[in-house]
């Protein structure tokens, strides 16, 4: 019972107006949006085999690509139309957030639709056509009259599953920076907070199964010509996209928005960051679960405030820079190449998040190992695991190199996973995370690297063009800067992965910031 | 004399692609429906009767030739008027399964325009014209009998009040009671209207006994016109097999059934 009387459960509600609310407006819109498009589309297309064709093996193709790609193929695609439109037209739109995924959701609904339709129209009794013809119809009224309403059963029921296919879809929207239900599973799955996961699936399933219900009454309805099932269905729809509009109209926008990666520590900092400017008499809101490369293109472009990233990140995969000068040095440089974009360093907060080699102590010790060099003696009979980018990332192969490491087998893992997975034995070394809590936990060991290959990745914050000189933002959060020791961190990263009400985002960073304020 | 024609056809021809060989439907023909008569045209399937029916309403563009209906040549005419101005009644009857037997018979009317009260007035005209009652008004089309489908296919026909009915094979898929009822009463209706009508049957015995004039077609060309006795004095030797048959079963069904028996 302990289960269901957890209080995340409670916590989760608070979250629902506003998740749910977004998760509807983004839904419904890209299947408007789709409807609009592949409808016309099919109706043209349903006589002329070769656009036909050409037509649905496009979406096909669509359909292929997994949704969260096709969301993140949309980001960079806008923005580099947004800076076309800057260019040529003098105004820009933001790629941010719901324009990126409605076109995406859009695009991904349209072969149940277009298909449906086109099968639909092409199934109608030829004698009914010439019927329709002979009694004097002109190809307009046959269509509106005989084709679409005979048809309409198909095309509902393609409607149907593309509505399906968007709301489910439409969680992964949450790292192109559309909030939706999506943000539930995405922070759950990073705290380890199955309760925000089963939360954000059942609401999702739910959302799916009622907007599938009112689309067969409307179906139901217009094919029994009954006004009144087609009005309710059509009210139903109404209702739900009021009622999700109206709690977020009512509360006035946040002045501030704080960014958030997809990983724990990311969480628990943009809601130290949000708690601070809170305390200082401002709104502000955290924006969950961005992309690593949408988060540093929302702030240049002024979509959020301020977020924490990590020195070394921003070196290797934004700047691409292949050398690693000393920490200060690296820090000075990486403040002048953010200034000419307009983007302020505003300070450390005092700890490192970087990639470390990681291994059980007991193991490390027996075999000698203290320092990547020793560990390269032994990797040949090793297997190594890192998450999704390690393997691809500068400083992997910079490792390579220092160190002459060659793996017998590397595997790839969702990072909360790859801590147990050392500890049990099932892999031997991991490249995990300084601040990692589970390095404690686990009692693992973090390998030196006495080469440096790796470079120093301090947090900093962040702030965009626009709280350049933003006194007041820049008072609050200055009490944080040179104040988060790594040690703390650690704790409230495992804090922050535990399974337990105290484990919320929120409940940690306010747990940090008493830590913070004693010193 | 006669009327002048209502439809006529002068010298007209239809060419279809079929692969990659033309299949010529209607070859050269001259044809004339003086008003008022009830032309049927009979022929086996692929002699081009259909496709010269057809011709008629613009339902098909002819190649060559001219079509003229009442007095103006057709392709003059934007095609969805003259449409909506002559009935056309279709094989089975074509009706819209999604559309109440009311709405099918009213779709002509509704399409030109006319008021709701003046739709249902005409509706319930024709429900009686066709003897169908009132109760039938509001079903779909699966709900009726096959001859009664073919019945409103009838009066949708008639809705629109046209002078000209064309007829594609209207009775071939019903039973030979409905079929024989359903003959009788539409001639019935068609003298007591004044309509033209142009019927399409493979049936000789049906085109005798209902039509004033029968033409007779033959890969795609007219092969012989005329009234059941011309039609009977005819030296083509096509013409006179479809007349055999008839009139075989006309000897035998006498021997077998003489008069002052049950019938």
């Amino acid at each position: 019972m302990s289960f269901l009387t957890d209080a995340r459960w409670g916590e989760a509600l608070t979250h629902l107006n506003d998740y749910l609310g977004n998760h509807v407006r983004v839904s419904v819109t890209a299947l408007a949006l789709g409807l609009i498009v592949s409808l016309p589309l099919a109706i043209a297309a349903r006589n002329r085999p070769l656009f036909r064709n050409a037509l649905l093996g496009l979406a096909s193709i669509v359909q292929t690509v997994p949704g969260l790609a096709l969301l993140a193929l949309f980001y960079p695609l806008l923005l580099a139309l947004a800076s076309v439109t800057i260019s040529w037209f003098g105004f820009g739109f933001s790629a941010f957030g719901f324009l990126p995924a409605v076109l995406a959701l859009a695009l991904y609904s349209m072969l149940p639709v277009l298909r449906n339709t086109i099968t639909g129209l092409n199934g109608v009794d030829p004698a009914l056509l010439e019927a329709a013809q002979g009694v004097g119809m002109t190809p307009r009224q046959s269509l509106f009259t005989v084709e679409l309403p005979l048809a309409l059963p198909v095309i509902m029921a393609g409607i149907r599953t593309s509505a399906v296919w968007v709301i489910g879809t439409a969680t992964l929207s949450t790292p192109i920076g559309q909030t939706s239900l999506g943000n539930y599973i995405f922070a759950g799955l990073q705290t380890q907070n199955w309760v925000f996961v089963l939360f954000g699936c059942l609401a999702a399933a739910v959302l799916a199964l009622a907007v599938d219900q009112l689309l067969a009454l409307i179906e139901n309805g217009l094919r029994r010509q009954s006004r009144a099932r087609t009005a309710l269905g059509g009210i139903g729809v109404a209702a739900l996209i009021v009622a999700t509009l109206l709690p977020t109209l009512a509360r006035s926008p946040s002045s501030y928005i704080v960014g958030a990666k997809t990983f724990a520590e990311q969480y628990v900092l943009s809601a130290l960051i949000a708690e601070r400017l809170r305390a200082a008499g401002f709104s502000a809101s955290s924006r969950e679960g961005l992309g690593s490369s949408v988060i540093f293109e929302a702030l240049a472009a002024n979509d959020i405030d301020v977020y924490v990233d990590y020195s070394g990140t921003l070196w290797l995969n934004q700047f691409h820079r292949t050398d690693t000068p000393p920490r200060d040095q690296l820090l000075r440089e990486l403040k002048n190449i953010l200034a000419k974009q307009d983007i302020t360093l505003f300070g450390e907060l005092g700890f490192e998040n970087a990639y470390a080699l990681v291994m059980p102590r007991k193991r490390a010790d027996a075999l000698g190992i203290h320092s990547i060099a020793d560990l390269a003696a032994h990797a040949a009979t090793m297997s190594i695991a890192g998450d999704y980018e390690f393997f691809s990332r500068p400083e992997w192969a910079a490792l390579k190199s220092a160190y002459g490491l060659s793996f017998r087998a590397q595997r790839t893992m969702q990072p909360d996973f790859m801590y147990a997975a050392v500890a049990s034995g099932e892999v031997d070394v991991i490249a995990g995370y300084t601040s990692d809590g589970l390095i404690a936990k686990y009692d693992l060991v973090v390998l030196d690297d006495p080469k440096h290959a790796i470079p120093p990745y301090d947090a900093i914050v962040l702030l965009a063009p626009k709280r350049a000189h933003d006194a007041a933002l820049q008072a609050a959060i200055k009490p944080l800067l040179g104040r988060v020791d790594i040690a703390d961190m650690r704790e409230a990263n495992l804090r922050a992965s535990g399974n337990d009400a105290a484990s919320s985002p929120d409940a940690v960073a306010r747990w940090l910031w008493e830590k913070i304020e004693k010193r | 004399m006669p009327a002048a024609p209502l439809i006529a056809y002068d010298h007209v021809g239809k060419s279809f692609a079929r692969g990659a060989e033309r299949v010529v439907a209607v070859d050269d023909v001259s044809l004339e429906v003086i008003e008022g008569e009830f032309l049927a045209i009979v022929g086996g399937s692929g002699s081009g009767k259909t496709t010269l029916l057809r011709l008629a309403n613009r339902l098909i563009e002819a190649d060559h030739g001219t079509i003229m209906v009442e007095g103006e040549d057709v392709r003059a005419v934007d095609a969805v008027a003259l449409r909506r101005r002559i009935g056309y009644v279709f094989q089975s009857g074509a009706l819209f399964p999604h559309i109440s037997v009311a709405g099918n018979i009213g779709i002509t009317p509704k399409l030109l325009g006319w008021q709701a009260s003046e739709i249902a007035a005409r509706v319930g005209e024709l429900l009686e014209l066709i003897r169908l009652d009132g109760t039938h008004r509001d079903r779909l089309p699966h709900e009726l009998s096959g001859g009664q489908r073919q019945r409103v296919g009838v009066a949708r026909a008639l809705a629109a009040r046209p002078r000209i009915v064309l007829m594609d094979e209207p009775f071939g898929a019903l039973d030979p009671l409905t079929r024989d009822a359903l003959g009788e009463d539409y001639r019935a209706l068609h003298d007591k209207l004044r309509l033209t009508t142009v019927m399409i049957t493979h049936d000789m015995a049906e085109a005798l006994l209902l039509a004033d004039r029968i033409a007779v077609m033959h890969g795609g060309k007219l092969l012989a016109l005329g009234t059941p006795a011309e039609l009977s004095g005819s030296s083509d030797s096509y013409v006179a097999e479809l007349l055999r048959t008839p009139r075989r079963q006309a000897e035998r069904l006498n021997a077998l059934l003489p008069r002052g028996g049950a019938a």
